[in-house]
């Protein structure tokens, strides 16, 4: 009880304990009741979750995990699209702050016999649902979700082509682990860019805290529109995003690269000529590797396809943080949820 | 007893006779008896209408509207859809065919007509389809269609894909006179688009229509009139490559003509970011670089083909003072909450378009960039040039001897469009809660008054 108390309070110090000696308590709070991407999401309240993640770190590094803080809150994960570590993940976070969480996946669901996304939703708020988590195959549901509910929180766990901003906050919270400050760092993607969720909330993410997003890949998977016009245009939010198709010049220097997953209905709709081809092109492997500044991280936001956009001697080598951005992952959830379902931030905010 | 209504005082403007003075105009028996000049003779019982300060033409013709009956009436009837169209000012409207079944024999299109004549609203001139079934595999009977009153044929909702297959419709149609209307999307290039390939596609995550997609299939269509001298008539071009091929066409005497929408002339890809304006919202698009608000994703600005970019609109609002655009078409494609209230991927295309269409068109008006008589002439003599000589004598004119519908307008009044009061079903439109400034005041279709605006909304 005294720790949900002081956890409202000071969420940092409280849960973190002096064994963790996480950072000072943010003074710039949480301004949103949902989480639907990075774009209107300020560095301040960026550096707010990182800060908070470092501190939930600790507490999943600890020989007991739980803690209390989220006792009494109910968290409902709803997956329309198949899911390991993102569903896997929330579930851990939720569990470990001590909310009741209740998973519930599209097979298996009402929706199964074509019950409407609104009816969904508007169901799970019913069923008092403090805070909804959902992934959904098309772009833009849960903005729709957050349109129509009045009770429930949102954060958006993978919609469309559109945004993952938990991806992209832990993808920042392992690159600011690793290299400290991440202004004008040189952050490589490659591959599948125009049809990454990923991608564009990291692109949101880097751009706002300074570091040099580039992208590579072959031209048909390519989001020009996104990137038309960005160096003149006043206003353009990715005017610092470069773009470089050949790898072995877009990998020079770099202090991060990302490959993301080749599918192979991208080959199936003509985008590609083979995967074959794709990973003679663009694969990030040991060769291309020493191209890369001293102390760089390999990163992936998974599924991989190793032996397509990374070599398994990458995947699984020294410099690969594969692993440590699931445990991010965990650590960055954990502090979201705690913002966004406790007074601090969220339902009340 | 004739049955005549005099119509006082208005700012007549009849384009198809070069009209445009203040005076009367005297219907007497459902038929125009004068235009223009001041009536000192009318009969004595005359219905008289006062239309001081205000503007009278001759009624709208909408070339392109989905009437949704037989089949989808729980989107629009016949009734509803006509009630809407006249509350619009348009007392004549063309129905497409893609109902359900769709209207590709005479048995359909008499149910049509049937329905519209039982409701005596606005006027309804069917559109047969191109092809049986709307598949898009054989000719559909088009002599017989023409016969039970089809001004022309079209499989709009879908385009006629298959260039063989438009070169017959081209060919063959010309048995009739009418012209085929193409809904063009060349369907390998705009595939599962949803919007306009721009940038707010992209930044939304959504697959786009590129406008390559529109403007392949107009070219193609052109060279197959030049091949077949069949009629075409573009349905609601949307892009400024397309403007250009339409503008290179007539410049080599091809009969092709063109229909623009009111939303095409005037919003942008931008619209499906969603406005959260508190009370009566502004015309204009939301700042394409601003965070994304809960409103994104804005269902109610799909459709298709796609709000285009800012240059387009720019483009089309030229092309239709110029001439190059024939006529303002709605594209009034009327759908159930359901049909909207879901992700941008599952929605339906379309918007409800009958009942803001002189507002949407008046704000090209009141910015200059188009003078009123010429935005008139697109909404009456130039829809009567494209259905043809056998009815630009009887409708968009008011010549002696024309039947006799009026619309009554005031250019300046402002209102908030309010989808709630619509008489359509279709409350589907990214304009809701937007003020526009032009306002229907009264539709007249065959001398009898069909439709007045309540007072409270002028």
């Amino acid at each position: 009880m005294a720790t949900t108390k002081v956890a409202q309070e000071e969420p940092l110090t409280a849960t973190a304990e002096a064994e963790a000696s996480p950072p000072p308590v943010p003074t710039s709070p949480w301004q949103h009741r949902h989480l639907l991407d990075l774009d209107d999401v300020s560095t301040d309240e960026i550096a707010t979750v990182l800060q908070s993640a470092s501190a939930m770190k600790a507490i999943v590094q600890r020989d007991v995990k739980k803690v209390p803080t989220l006792r009494g809150r109910t968290i409902v994960t709803l997956f329309y699209e198949a899911s390991t570590r993102t569903r896997v993940s929330f579930e851990a976070a939720g569990k470990l702050l001590s909310a009741d969480v209740i998973n519930l996946s599209a097979s298996g669901s009402s929706a199964e016999k074509g019950e409407s996304l609104l009816d969904t939703i508007l169901t799970l708020q019913a069923t008092a649902a403090d805070l909804l988590v959902i992934r959904h195959g098309h772009s833009g549901a849960p903005y729709f979700a957050a349109r129509n509910l009045t009770r429930t929180a949102v954060i958006n766990a993978g919609d469309g082509a559109h945004a993952h901003p938990t991806q992209a906050l832990l993808d920042l919270f392992t690159m600011q682990e690793h290299l400290g400050s991440l202004k004008g760092r040189k952050v490589l993607i490659v591959g599948d860019i125009s049809h990454s969720r990923v991608v564009r909330s990291d692109l949101w993410g880097l751009c706002k805290v300074g570091a040099i997003p580039v992208l590579c890949g072959p031209p048909t998977l390519m989001p020009w529109d996104l990137l038309k016009g960005r160096t003149e245009t006043p206003g353009h939010p990715f005017a610092s995003v470069q773009v470089e198709q050949d790898i072995e010049e877009a990998m020079r220097d770099a202090d991060i690269v990302m490959p993301l997953r080749i599918q192979k209905e991208r080959q199936d709709a003509g985008l590609l000529p083979s995967l074959r081809e794709y990973a003679q092109q663009w694969q990030v492997n040991i060769e291309r590797l020493d191209r890369l500044a001293p102390n760089a991280l390999v990163m992936h936001p998974g599924p991989m396809n190793e032996g397509v956009e990374i070599s398994p001697e990458v995947a699984h080598g020294l410099q690969s943080a594969v692993e440590t951005q699931v445990t991010n992952g965990l650590a960055v959830r954990m502090a979201l949820l705690l913002l966004l379902a406790t007074p601090q931030g969220g339902l009340n905010g | 007893m004739a049955d005549s209504t005099l119509i006082k005082g208005g700012r007549v403007i009849d384009p198809s006779q070069g009209l445009d003075a203040i005076g009367d105009v005297l219907i007497t028996d459902g038929v125009v008896v004068s235009a223009g000049a001041k009536v000192n003779d009318a009969p004595k019982d005359c219905k008289v209408i006062d239309a001081t300060g205000l503007v009278v033409t001759p009624g709208f013709i909408d070339l392109h509207v989905h009437l949704r009956e037989p089949g989808q009436e729980d989107k629009e009837t016949v009734a509803t859809g006509t009630l809407a169209a006249v509350r619009g000012g348009f007392t004549t409207i063309c129905a497409m065919p893609n109902t359900e079944p769709p209207m590709d024999n005479a048995a359909v299109i008499r149910q049509v007509l049937d329905a519209a004549k039982q409701t005596g609203l606005a006027r309804v001139l069917p559109i047969g389809c191109a092809t049986r079934g709307r598949k898009g595999k054989e000719l559909a009977d088009m002599a017989e269609l023409a016969a039970a009153g089809a001004i022309g044929f079209s499989d709009d909702g879908s385009p006629i894909a298959d260039p063989g297959l438009m070169r017959n419709a081209l060919s063959y149609s010309t048995t009739t006179g009418l012209p085929v209307i193409n809904h063009c999307e060349e369907p390998s290039l705009a595939k599962d688009g949803v919007l306009h390939e721009g940038w707010v596609a992209s930044r939304l995550g959504l697959p786009g229509q590129p406008a390559a997609a529109e403007e392949n299939m107009v070219a193609r269509d052109i060279e197959l009139v030049a091949l077949t001298g069949g009629r075409l008539h573009v349905a609601h071009i949307s892009t400024a490559g397309t403007l250009e091929l339409v503008r290179r066409a007539k410049e080599r005497g091809l009969p092709v003509t063109a229909e623009v929408t009111p939303h095409h002339l005037i919003l942008t890809e931008e619209w499906a970011l969603g406005t959260i304006e508190e009370g009566a919202g502004e015309l204009t698009a939301p700042d394409k670089f601003a965070p994304l608000t809960n409103a994104a994703y804005d269902t109610r600005a799909k459709v298709n083909p796609p709000l285009r970019t800012e240059d387009d609109t720019e483009a089309l609002a030229a092309g239709l003072r110029d001439g190059i655009i024939d006529a303002i078409a709605t594209d009034h494609a009327p759908h159930t909450s359901t049909d909207k209230a879901c992700t941008m991927q599952e929605a339906a295309f379309g918007i409800s378009g009958l009942e803001t269409a002189f507002g949407m068109v008046n704000s090209l008006v009141d910015r200059g960039d188009i003078d009123l008589p010429t935005a008139i002439e697109r909404l009456t003599a130039g829809p009567a040039r494209v259905l043809g000589e056998a009815y630009q004598p009887w409708i968009g004119t008011l010549k002696p001897g024309a039947s006799g519908d009026v619309t009554v307008l005031d250019p300046d009044t402002e209102w908030v469009v309010d989808s709630a009061t619509f008489a359509s079903k279709g409350r589907n439109t990214p304009v809701d809660g937007i003020t526009l400034k032009g306002l229907v005041m009264k539709t007249i279709v065959g001398g009898r008054l069909v439709h007045e605006a309540a007072k409270a909304n002028a």
